[in-house]
């Protein structure tokens, strides 16, 4: 198995006058793996791709890209990656096709080659029928698929994604992300930025939290959620009239027990997978019937509310990162 | 470290030939031309615009202006196709600052070719923007009487003096371009610059009639040369009056040594404020 860093950060600042968008970023991701920059509007993650995909220039501190230095070999690395999502995008009076040759001329790609790709391209992302239609006509689904394609056409082994399903509907964005597990499974590695918690768990095999440009956290989903607390044990009983003996039969075992009358609920801190088979045991053996028994682990949300004293979605920073004034 | 081998066979990677500055830019102009073949309204500007303001001049002012030494849709035409070059820094400037706006700026720096690509392709393109639309007034004012009058070589040195004049003033829309946030403030402030730069001059009417102040201050402007360049290439009407400004006694000369110029002045400025916008 190779370890080798397709993407790393080095210490990397970008001061925009006395605005730290980004201040002393370090990460690595290994070869075929997915990474999530997760964090608020303003944090600090379009900066970052930006400098990362050779767009910005850091203040200080550099970046490789497959193995590149950003600073010193900026087209080496520019051959190495797609870029998608906020900071890059597609020219809304051509159509779909001219796009992609567009690009293709640009990359130099053979004529052969870029009409072939475009053509598997458009099929799986079910663009071919749009293909000669102006990109201004797209829903909001289609433009990041053609996006996507665009990106996709020098198949390049490292994208960068920018927010890529922000403003999507739910459907498309779980389209957008089958899309992204394909690649994944092909050997692509993935740089994403979300401001999504859902999306970070889903899609990254290490999340890296920012906020005000800084890293707060980093690690895989589930060691992000055991530092925000422990798991609990949540029971709903099907009569309401057992409430009171399950919530002493929970309290012998964990010492906080929350209860919800109404939805016939208890909720009972627990250390994980051990506590909620002894509770499961009890319940078997007391004859109360219950609808539902599991273990709920803190959401992200409640990760990123743990690590920063405030929700990941309200933080609206008024210095917005999208476009550097 | 060296280049990474990837997890994808090296064999699945098309081969990359970034292109060179010339096929990058070429690239760059046929998307541009693209977007006016898709919306010939963006040829409004410099065609039909261009052909009202030829017969609205002509046929409304035009009786009540008198020049020396020709009938006035013969003094107009040159003047009018100056104001056209001139525009093309707005133009230039708009497209600009719409691509950076809309990320397209971004998508090309992100792709290995010459950064300078995009400048290149956008100054090339806007040449041929003006051009088509210098085209259509010489049609214009075929049909109306206005003839080159002077040789060959003389005429095609005057459209060769516009196509220059315009290329100077590209760089002046590329400053802009990369200096504002938004087209709306590009179009607002480039018509107010190119509006009083292409009136208070000779193009209209002839300077004589204008207070001394003024007067001056239009024999000065490089409009006025370039315009006077063109009339007289073209046999457009006498040589400026022996008390015009030294600059309309030799035209030609200084519509070339003015194109210098501004190249000189602005395409540092329009260069440095490029880079500066593309690193940030």
């Amino acid at each position: 198995m190779s370890t080798t860093a397709a993407v790393e950060a080095i210490d990397l600042v970008k001061h925009f006058g006395d605005t730290r968008a980004v201040d002393g970023v370090s990460f690595v991701v290994p070869e075929g793996s997915v990474l999530g920059l997760l964090g608020p509007n303003g944090a600090g993650k379009t900066t970052l791709v930006r400098m990362l995909t050779t767009l910005s220039v850091p203040t200080s501190g550099t970046g490789r890209v497959a193995g590149f230095d950003i600073l010193a070999q900026p087209t080496e690395v520019r051959r190495s990656m797609g870029l998608t999502g906020q900071a890059a995008t597609v020219d809304e009076i051509l159509t779909g096709r001219e796009n992609l040759t567009l690009i293709g001329r640009l990359y130099g790609l053979p004529k052969k080659y870029v009409r072939e790709t475009t053509e598997m391209l458009f099929e799986r992302f079910d663009l071919t029928d749009a293909g000669d239609r102006m990109a201004k006509t797209y829903s909001g689904g289609m433009r990041r698929r053609l996006d996507l394609a665009v990106s996709l056409l020098a198949a390049p082994p490292i994208l960068f994604l920018d927010e890529p399903t922000t403003g999507l509907d739910p459907h498309s964005r779980s389209g957008l992300w089958a899309v992204l597990r394909e690649l994944v499974q092909e050997g692509t590695t993935l740089v994403l930025t979300t401001q999504y918690l859902e999306e970070a768990d889903h899609l990254a095999d290490e999340i890296v939290v920012v906020d005000k440009g800084e890293v707060i956290a980093a690690g895989t989903p589930t060691q992000l959620k055991d530092q925000a607390g422990r798991a609990s044990v949540v029971v709903t009983l099907t009569r309401a009239a057992d409430l009171d003996r399950a919530a002493e039969l929970m309290r012998s075992h964990s010492s906080e027990v929350h209860i919800e009358v109404g939805s016939r609920r208890l909720t009972a801190q627990a250390g994980g997978l051990g506590d909620m088979t002894r509770i499961a045991a009890v319940f078997e053996t007391s004859g109360i019937e219950l609808d539902d028994l599991g273990l709920a682990r803190p959401s992200l949300d409640d990760v990123f509310l743990h690590l920063t004293g405030h929700r990941a979605e309200d933080a609206q920073d008024p210095t917005n990162e999208g476009v550097p004034q | 470290m060296t280049a990474v081998q990837t997890a994808r066979a090296p064999a699945a990677r098309p081969p990359i030939s970034p292109p060179s500055l010339l096929r990058a830019s070429s690239t760059i102009v046929w998307r541009n031309l693209l977007h006016i073949r898709r919306m010939p309204e963006m040829l409004l500007d410099v065609t039909v615009q261009s052909v009202m303001f030829v017969l609205l001049f002509a046929y409304v002012f035009g009786g009540a202006i008198q020049v020396p030494g020709t009938n006035y849709k013969e003094f107009l035409l040159p003047g009018i196709m100056v104001q056209t070059m001139v525009f093309s820094s707005a133009i230039v400037a708009m497209g600009l600052t719409n691509d950076l706006q809309k990320g397209i700026v971004d998508r090309f720096k992100s792709l290995p070719v010459p950064r300078s690509a995009v400048l290149v392709g956008r100054s090339i393109s806007s040449l041929i923007h003006s051009s088509i639309g210098v085209a259509v007034m010489a049609l214009t004012g075929l049909l109306i009487g206005w003839r080159i009058r002077n040789g060959v070589a003389d005429g095609v040195l005057a459209f060769a003096l516009l196509l220059l004049f315009g290329f100077a003033l590209i760089w002046l829309g590329i400053w802009v371009g990369s200096l504002m946030r938004t087209v709306e403030a590009v179009q607002g402030f480039m018509f107010t610059v190119m509006f009083p730069l292409t009136f208070v001059a000779n193009t209209f009417a002839p300077p004589e009639s204008m207070p001394a102040w003024l007067r001056a201050i239009a024999e000065w402007n490089p409009v006025s040369a370039v315009t006077q360049a063109c009339r007289e290439l073209w046999g457009n009407g006498l040589p400026a009056a022996s008390d015009a400004a030294w600059p309309l006694q030799h035209p030609v000369l200084v519509s070339v040594a003015w194109s210098l110029a501004l190249t000189a002045v602005f395409a540092p400025l329009a260069v440095a404020a490029f880079r500066r916008r593309s690193r940030d």
